[in-house]
């Protein structure tokens, strides 16, 4: 196995791993806007490190720009839909949970 | 847009052309270079593609103070690398709280700004969605009023009481 191989692992790892602690948080945070916490800055950031460990793996070619760019747009896409979604809750009316409440 | 001075409007001819260009290349270089180095054919239909998506949009692209972009870039450059840190920081803020290390206790917060520009509150909104504990709910352009909801205590005040993010993206934008 070579070190790159295992750089490449790692970083998919830490991907996988953050992508499952978003999943863990939708399934444990009390209300609407908590879970958007979870899901909408572990996908974000477990999604970059999937597409950096995929660079890794298959070293330098063209192919590499055509990932980055993936993933800049998801740096970007990615608050955006966070933010319609927030809002979208807002606005109809979806309770905000306090510390002591009942979980919704 | 009309009103775009001749020595503004080459330059944003220029501009466009250069990085539409520069962007054709990365993305289709290897289907060029690697069959067959010197078919210059190919290379003039990216050329034109260019051309033709410059005339259509170098307007929209580069607004009339174009020359601010490249003066720009100094500071933004800064600013992406220390956003790119912040992200890796929310990330392991939120699996803190998802583990129950840290405690979750949300509320909404509302507080003003002095941007104006519309650059400058779309970064900042994109910002506090992805720094730790914050996403921005809505803006109010006119009166720079953002509605925010936090998770916690300390990611409220941090953008209340210090208001240091506020204060870099009105330097790296010049609006202060």
């Amino acid at each position: 196995m070579l070190p790159i191989d295992i750089l490449a692992t790692i970083i998919l790892a830490t991907g996988a791993f953050f992508m499952m602690t978003g999943t863990l948080g939708l399934l444990k945070f009390p209300d609407f806007y908590t879970r958007m916490h979870a899901t909408g800055k572990c996908d974000t950031f477990g999604q970059c490190m999937v597409i950096l460990g995929c660079v890794v793996y298959e070293g330098f070619n063209f192919i590499t720009i055509k990932l980055l760019l993936v993933s800049i747009f998801y740096l970007l896409a990615g608050p955006c839909s966070t933010h319609a979604l927030m809002k979208a809750g807002y606005v109809t009316g979806v309770p905000v949970w306090k510390k002591g409440d009942k979980r919704a | 847009m009309s009103a775009m001075k001749e020595k503004d409007k080459m330059f944003s001819i220029v501009l466009t052309f250069c990085t539409l260009f520069i962007f054709w290349l990365l993305l289709s270089a290897w289907t060029i270079y690697l069959p067959d180095p010197y078919d210059f054919s190919k290379i003039a239909r990216g050329v034109l593609a260019a051309a033709v998506v410059t005339a259509l949009s170098y307007e929209m692209f580069v607004q009339d103070r174009s020359r601010k972009v490249l003066f720009n870039l100094g500071r933004v450059l800064p600013y992406i690398v220390w956003e790119l840190y912040q992200i890796l920081l929310a990330t392991i803020d939120v699996a803190y709280r998802v583990f129950g290390v840290l405690p979750v206790d949300p509320r909404i917060i509302v507080f003003p700004t002095t941007l104006r520009s519309d650059m400058a509150q779309f970064t900042l909104a994109t910002s506090i969605t992805l720094t730790p504990g914050t996403i921005t709910i809505d803006i109010e352009p006119e009166e720079g009023v953002f509605t925010v909801h936090a998770v916690a205590v300390e990611p409220a005040e941090s953008l209340t009481v210090d208001q240091g993010m506020q204060k870099y993206i009105g330097w790296v934008y010049r609006e202060e």
